[in-house]
C-alpha cells in the first residue's frame, strides 16, 4: 500500500471573514504527481500555502507523515515551494539563490573521538559541499555555467528553472508548485510540462501542483484534485476524472461537454433530447439525472440514420479536429470530429452507451433560511419577498388589519415567525433592473444544458445562491436582481410553536 | 490659433539662466573669495589658515560626530517603524506614517522654539547642550529618514520573504540576507538626507545647544559677518566634504539592477 505523506483533515480557512477553505479532506500519496485543479478563487493556492506553511488553517489539522505539522511554521517543515511569480532574489546571483536553503541548513555529522567514540554535530554545510549541490541542482534544470549571471538578465523559462533548482537542492520530501508555468508562453508551457514530469521521475519526490488549466492538470498528474468554492468537487487519476465526471461542474471545467436534462427510464436506460438510450451508469427509475455526452464521444453518420438528427449551424476549425454545432430540435449539441461539415447541412449522430455519463443533479430546489416580517412578506437571501402566507395554515385568510386568521377563526401574528422557503428550480428570474426583483447578487456560475441554461446567483452579503434555468443568456459575474413570483414561494414554519394572539 | 511650438532646446533655456546664475555664478564667487586676501590678491592663506588652527579642525570634527550621532539614532528609531508600517495590513498604516510626517510640515523654526521651551521646562536647557542638540536634531530629521526607507521597504515584494522562509530561513536570516539588502538604497537615501543637513543645521545647535555648540554651519555665518574669505573657505571645504560624502554612500549612482527582476 502506498504511503500517505501529507494528509489534510476536515480543513478550514477564513480570511477575515471570508470562508475559502470549507472542510476538505484528502491525503498524497508518497512520490505522486497531484495537481489541485480548478477556476481562480477556488482555494487550490490557499490550500498550497497551508501545506507550505505560510497560512494556518483555521480550524483542521494537516499531518506529515503522519505528524501534525498544522502549526509550524514555513522554515521548519520539509517541504519547499516553486512560486507562481518565481519570487527570485533580485540582489543575488544565480548561485548564491540556489545556495539560499543549503546556507540556512545544519546537518547531522557523526565523528569519532580520540576514545573512538562516535559522537554527532549539528554542522553548516561545508562551502564545497554547497558548490557541488548546487552544481547539480542546476544540471538537473540545464543551466549548468550561469551561477554567475544575475537574476535580471535571465529569461522568463530560465528564471523558471532557477526557482526549480533553488528548491529541488534542498531535497525537500514535497515539492510545491504554484501555477509555475502561468507567465510562460504556450511553447515553453510544453516544454516545461514536460521537463517537470521528468524531474519528478528523476527525483522521486511527491510534487504537489496548482494550476487552473486542465489540459496540464490532465498531462502532468498521477492524481488530480478538482476544487471549487473551497470544496474538493472530485479526487482522481486524469482518465477517471475525464471518463467519470462526479458533477456538472467537473464535466463542464474539464474538456468540453454537452449537458442535459435526462430521465432514468429502466434499467440502464436514459431518456434525454426526446430520446431513450441505453446507458452504463446504473440510477433509480425515473430519478431526474444530468447527462454529459462529451463531443468526441459523438459520432456523425448520414440523416438518415442516427439516434439523433439535425443541422449543423457552425463549423470551427480547431487544429486537429473541427467543432461542429447541431441543432437538433430545440437543443445544441457539440460534435468534435476531424471530419468537417458545410453549415446547414443535415446530419445524424450516434452515441455509443458508455459515452452517455449521469450523473445525480447537485440542486434540485433552492432553499433557504426566512423571516416572515410584519407586513406579510419573507425575508430571505438578503432579500425581502412578496408572498402567500396563508399557505402556512390551510384554509386561513388575511383579515384588514393585516393579521392571518385560521379556518378555525384563530387570529395569528406571524411577525418574526421562522420559516423555510422553498423555491423551484424554474420559478426564478432575474433582470438587469436592480430594484426589479426580491434580492441582487452576482451571477457565479452558467452552464449551457443543450436548450437552456443553468445560472447560480449569489447574493453579496450572505453568499446565498439562487440555482435556477434560464433560456436567456447572461454573462458571469452580471450584477442582477433575483424575481421570484409570490405563489412560487413555498413556505413551512420551522418550529410549530408560533407566536398566538 | 497655432499653439505655439517649442523645441527642447528651446524650453531649457530659463534651467541653464538659473544654474548660471544661481548655481554656477555663486559657486565661482565663493571660489574667488575662498583664494584671495582681502586686496583682492590670490592667496592660500585662508586655507593654510584652516588646517593649522585647531578650533577651525575640530569644530569641522564635531560637526561630523554630531551628525554622525543624529544619523545613526534616526536610522535606529526609523528602521523598525518603517518596516512595521511596510509589512503590516493595517487599514490605518497611511494615517499612522501621516503622523509621523505632519511634523515636517509645520514651520521648522517653531518646532524647534517649542522643544526649547520644553526643555526650558524641564531644566536640561544649557545642562546638557550636546544631549540636546542631538536629540532636536533627531526630532526634526526623523521623518526624512523614515520617508525614504518605507518606500524602499514597500518595494520588497512579499513573496521574498515567504520564499526565504520556505527555504528554511528563520527570521534573522531573513532580515539580513533580504530585507536588509534590499532596502539599502532606502538607507543610503535616508543617510544623505539625514547627515548632510544635519552637519549644517546651526539653528538647532543655536537654540537647543544653547550657542555653546558650534558646528560648521554656525562657524560659516559667523565669518560672513567678518570675513568673507574664511567664511568662503569654509563653505569651500563643507562642500568638498559633502562631496565626498555623497560619493562614498553611493548617492550618485543610478539605481542600477538593485532590484532589476522584479520583472
Amino acid at each position: 500500500m502506498a504511503e500517505r505523506i501529507i494528509e489534510l483533515k476536515n480543513v478550514t480557512k477564513y480570511y477575515d471573514d471570508a470562508l475559502v477553505i470549507d472542510n476538505v479532506s484528502f491525503y498524497v500519496n508518497k512520490g505522486e504527481f497531484i495537481t489541485f485543479l480548478g477556476p481562480s478563487g477556488c482555494g487550490k493556492t490557499t490550500t498550497l500555502r497551508m501545506i507550505a506553511g505560510f497560512d494556518l488553517p483555521t480550524e483542521g489539522q494537516i499531518f506529515l507523515n503522519g505528524k501534525d505539522i498544522s502549526s509550524l511554521p514555513p522554515n521548519k517543515r520539509p517541504v519547499n515551494t516553486v512560486f507562481q511569480r518565481y519570487a527570485l532574489f533580485p540582489h543575488l546571483n544565480i548561485f548564491e539563490n540556489v545556495a539560499f536553503g543549503l546556507k540556512c541548513k545544519k546537518v547531522l555529522n557523526t565523528y569519532q573521538n580520540d576514545k573512538g567514540e562516535s559522537y554527532t554535530k549539528k554542522e553548516r554545510l561545508s562551502k564545497a559541499e554547497i558548490a557541488a549541490k548546487v552544481k547539480k541542482a542546476l544540471e538537473i534544470v540545464d543551466l549548468e555555467g550561469f551561477e554567475k549571471r544575475s537574476v535580471a538578465t535571465l529569461s522568463g523559462g530560465q528564471q523558471q528553472r532557477v526557482a526549480i533548482a533553488r528548491a529541488i537542492v534542498n531535497e525537500p520530501q514535497i515539492l510545491l508548485l504554484d501555477e509555475p508555468l502561468g507567465a510562460l508562453d504556450l511553447k515553453m508551457r510544453k516544454e516545461m510540462q514536460i521537463e517537470l514530469k521528468e524531474i519528478h521521475k528523476r527525483l522521486g519526490i511527491t510534487f504537489i501542483y496548482v494550476t487552473h488549466d486542465q489540459e496540464e492538470a490532465l498531462t502532468m498528474s498521477d492524481t488530480i484534485v478538482v476544487m471549487a468554492d473551497g470544496v474538493v468537487q472530485q479526487i482522481g487519476t486524469p482518465t477517471s476524472i475525464y471518463n467519470e465526471p462526479a458533477n456538472t461542474f467537473v464535466a463542464d471545467f474539464i474538456g468540453e461537454s454537452n449537458i442535459f436534462n435526462g430521465i432514468v427510464t429502466g434499467n440502464h436506460r436514459v431518456k434525454f433530447c426526446g430520446k431513450t438510450l441505453d446507458c452504463v451508469d446504473d440510477f433509480e427509475r425515473n430519478e431526474a439525472v444530468d447527462v454529459v455526452v462529451r463531443p468526441e464521444d459523438l459520432k456523425m453518420c448520414p440523416p438518415d440514420r442516427g439516434t439523433f438528427k439535425g443541422e449543423v449551424i457552425s463549423v470551427v476549425f480547431k487544429g486537429i479536429h473541427y467543432e461542429i454545432t447541431v441543432q437538433v430540435g430545440k437543443y445544441e449539441f457539440v460534435v468534435q470530429s476531424t471530419e468537417s461539415r458545410e453549415v446547414g447541412e443535415k446530419i445524424g449522430m450516434d452515441v455509443a452507451p458508455d459515452g452517455i455519463h449521469l450523473m445525480k443533479p447537485k440542486y434540485t430546489t433552492n432553499l433557504f433560511d426566512g423571516v416572515i416580517t410584519k407586513h406579510n412578506t419573507v425575508k430571505f437571501a438578503d432579500g425581502e419577498f412578496e408572498c402567500d402566507v396563508t399557505q402556512l395554515y390551510p384554509g386561513s385568510r388575511i383579515d384588514d388589519e393585516e393579521y392571518l386568521v385560521t379556518a378555525a377563526g384563530e387570529r395569528i401574528d406571524l411577525t418574526d415567525a421562522e420559516v423555510t422557503v422553498e423555491v423551484g428550480l424554474n420559478d426564478v428570474s432575474i433582470s438587469d433592473d436592480e430594484n426589479a426583483g426580491g434580492t441582487t447578487g452576482h451571477i457565479i456560475s452558467i452552464i449551457y444544458k443543450g436548450d437552456h441554461y443553468r445560472l447560480i446567483v449569489r447574493t453579496e452579503e450572505n453568499e446565498e445562491d439562487f440555482v435556477f434555468t434560464s433560456d436567456d443568456l447572461w454573462n458571469e459575474n452580471d450584477y442582477v436582481s433575483v424575481i421570484v413570483p409570490k405563489d412560487k414561494i413555498k413556505l413551512s414554519l420551522k418550529n410549530t410553536e408560533e407566536k398566538k394572539r | 490659433m497655432k499653439f505655439p511650438r517649442f523645441s527642447r532646446k528651446t524650453l531649457c533655456i530659463p534651467y541653464a539662466v538659473f544654474l548660471l546664475f544661481f548655481v554656477i555664478a555663486p559657486m565661482l564667487v565663493i571660489v574667488f573669495y575662498a583664494f584671495t586676501d582681502t586686496n583682492n590678491h590670490i592667496s592660500f592663506y585662508n586655507f593654510s589658515q584652516f588646517f593649522s588652527d585647531p578650533v577651525k579642525l575640530s569644530t569641522i570634527a564635531y560637526s561630523v560626530v554630531i551628525a554622525l550621532i543624529t544619523t545613526v539614532v534616526c536610522l535606529l528609531l526609523a528602521y523598525p517603524v518603517a518596516y512595521i508600517l511596510a509589512r503590516s495590513n493595517l487599514r490605518k498604516k497611511s494615517v499612522i506614517l501621516l503622523l509621523f510626517i505632519t511634523p515636517m510640515w509645520i514651520n521648522f523654526v517653531l518646532r524647534v522654539n517649542a522643544i526649547r521651551e520644553l526643555m526650558n521646562w524641564i531644566g536640561i536647557l544649557g545642562e546638557a547642550n550636546y544631549f540636546n542638540t542631538v536629540f532636536g536634531m533627531v526630532y526634526d530629521f526623523l521623518p526624512f529618514m523614515i520617508l525614504p526607507l518605507y518606500t524602499s521597504l514597500l518595494k520588497i515584494d512579499p513573496s521574498l520573504y515567504e520564499a526565504s522562509a520556505d527555504l528554511g530561513g528563520n527570521g534573522f536570516t531573513t532580515f539580513t540576507r533580504i530585507t536588509l539588502p534590499l532596502s539599502f538604497p532606502g538607507i543610503v537615501s535616508g543617510i544623505t538626507m539625514v547627515f548632510l543637513p544635519s552637519m549644517t543645521n546651526y539653528v538647532v545647535s543655536d537654540m537647543l545647544g544653547n550657542s555653546k555648540v558650534t558646528i560648521i554651519g554656525k562657524f560659516i555665518e559667523t565669518y560672513f559677518g567678518t570675513d568673507w574669505h574664511m567664511g568662503s573657505m569654509i563653505a569651500l571645504i563643507l562642500l568638498i566634504i559633502v562631496l565626498a560624502t555623497t560619493l562614498l554612500t553611493g548617492g550618485f549612482k543610478e539605481d542600477e539592477n538593485i532590484r532589476g527582476a522584479n520583472l
